[in-house]
């Protein structure tokens, strides 16, 4: 079974955020990585560049295959995880703290809410 | 995250349930679904490499040929040639167009003086039977006949690949040598075991009627498991087969292309008076060869290379990549692609673009590994 943290957000695409920081990070879920396997390079965004929600901002390489991770809401990148460009194996081994991606300053928080709860993810991916 | 694709209907291995059973991600493969990786790639790849693993290749094509002219066919339908080989012995062969394209690669066995037992890709098993029907057509002498659709195969690679057979087999059996092949008679139909694979490892590839696949796969695969093995998907058989720079037929072998600028001059015998695409071969070889299959590796961290990522060198496009992959023995991305011969010299530098951004390569030799610098 994937685990699926009480304190997260999730987009349908399998990207979580914590909305309570802030700035807020985003990554991709167990799930996600357990899928991928493998993670061997991890592209990652601008910062400081503005994005909406659903925008394609990063991108993950496994051996198998290159994914699109997207913006789970629009707001400002305004960090990124330089650790994963040598050690992308993170977003297998710890897809929720050491594996962030980036983080983001939201636009407009209350948006945080049209996104999947814990119980809603669980779901989607069940 | 992206989706994977969806796809038409696709034939299933009659391991099918093996495989679900395993865990085996599924995925669409030369018109099969097949596993590309049951743990991970990864792990997969160093099994192999390290101990043993164990590969469903029922997708391959099987077809015999038989009769007092069938040497003669084939030696004339391929490019290498079979009257060197004693029955029980294979060689690496190729079946090419009239313009000396690659058709399919294959492996060509002796099984007794007057019969051939051919192992081909998946998917091309119906270019393959149309070009042998063709230049077999109006020939009492030659029979041909397609066991593609009634032939499971399992392929055992890696260096414990003895261990297994001992396991399977008893401890007097004898190991398959390299390019060898065994013929069986059971109950159910004709048994091939052969020396042969697809990794650079040790292992042998055995291929048996398809009511008996899941039978003999969970034997073996109890076998690897008590050697340490793992089952493996198509992911790793990639990554090892690029790793030692194998050409893979579709990505790196095309019927636009000829086996001399594959770099595999090697299993083409021009010296033979008559086979098809010679004519057009002799004539690539007096012209000189337009391009050649070049190994490359990635010299800094960078994605993946992947089939058709751009090759530049001084910002000028100079080919794409037919095969490429991170290397899981080397730790860095490796790749083929068709390159001009002033650009194909190992240490020439490269480019290869990844959306839009491009990383430095370098031209190496093949192959990329070796027990050596592994």
């Amino acid at each position: 079974m994937s685990n699926v943290p009480d304190n997260l957000r999730y987009r349908e695409s399998h990207e979580w955020i914590d909305p309570k920081q802030d700035p807020a990070p985003v990554g991709i879920t167990d799930h996600a990585q357990a899928e991928l396997t493998d993670v061997v390079f991890v592209e990652l965004p601008k910062v400081g560049a503005q994005v909406q929600a659903g925008d394609q901002v990063a991108v993950i390489e496994s051996v198998k295959a290159a994914s699109d991770i997207y913006a789970p809401v629009s707001g400002e990148i305004v960090e990124v995880n330089e650790t994963l460009t040598n050690e992308p194996g993170l977003i297998n081994t710890d897809p929720y703290l050491k594996g962030w991606i980036y983080k983001m300053k939201i636009a407009d928080p209350s948006v945080a809410d049209v996104l999947l709860s814990p119980d809603g993810y669980r779901t989607h991916i069940a | 995250m992206s989706d994977p694709v969806s796809s038409a209907p696709l034939q299933r291995s009659p391991l099918h349930n093996v495989h679900l059973e395993l865990g085996g991600r599924l995925v669409p493969f030369a018109g099969w679904e097949m596993p590309v990786q049951f743990s991970s790639i990864v792990d997969e790849h160093k099994a192999v490499r390290e101990s043993v693993g164990v590969f469903d290749i029922s997708h391959m094509g099987q077809i015999l040929v038989s009769g007092t002219e069938a040497e003669s066919f084939l030696n004339q339908a391929l490019t290498n040639d079979c009257s060197v080989l004693a029955p029980g012995q294979g060689q690496y062969s190729l079946l090419l167009n009239d313009d000396g394209g690659v058709i399919d690669d294959l492996i060509v066995y002796r099984t007794s003086p007057k019969e051939f037992f051919l192992v081909v890709n998946a998917s091309r098993i119906a270019e393959d039977w149309a070009q042998l029907e063709k230049l077999a057509h109006g020939n009492e002498e030659v029979e041909l006949a397609n066991a593609s659709a009634v032939t499971a195969g399992v392929a055992v690679q890696g260096p414990r690949s003895a261990a297994v057979c001992r396991h399977l087999f008893g401890v007097a059996a004898p190991f398959p040598p390299r390019n060898t092949i065994f013929v069986a008679a059971s109950a159910s139909g004709f048994m091939w075991l052969c020396g042969t694979g697809y990794t650079g490892e040790e292992g042998f590839e055995f291929f048996m009627p398809a009511t008996e696949a899941e039978g003999w796969f969970r034997k073996i695969l109890a076998a690897v498991k008590e050697e340490g093995g793992l089952p493996c998907g198509l992911g790793a058989r990639d990554t090892l087969r690029l790793e030692m720079g194998y050409p893979l037929n579709g990505n790196d072998l095309s019927p636009e292309r000829t086996p001399l600028q594959a770099g595999l001059g090697f299993f083409v015998k021009l010296d033979k008076p008559k086979f098809v695409g010679r004519e057009a071969l002799l004539n690539q070889k007096e012209a000189g060869l337009p391009d050649k299959l070049t190994a490359l590796r990635m010299t800094t961290a960078s994605p993946p290379p992947r089939p058709h990522y751009p090759i530049l060198v001084g910002g000028e496009n100079v080919g794409e990549v037919c095969s490429g992959t991170q290397s899981p023995s080397l730790g860095c991305g490796i790749a083929m692609a068709y390159l001009p011969p002033h650009l194909s010299a190992p240490g020439t530098a490269l480019e290869v673009e990844v959306r839009g951004r491009r990383f430095p390569a370098e031209v190496v030799k093949k192959p990329f590994y070796s027990k050596k610098n592994g």
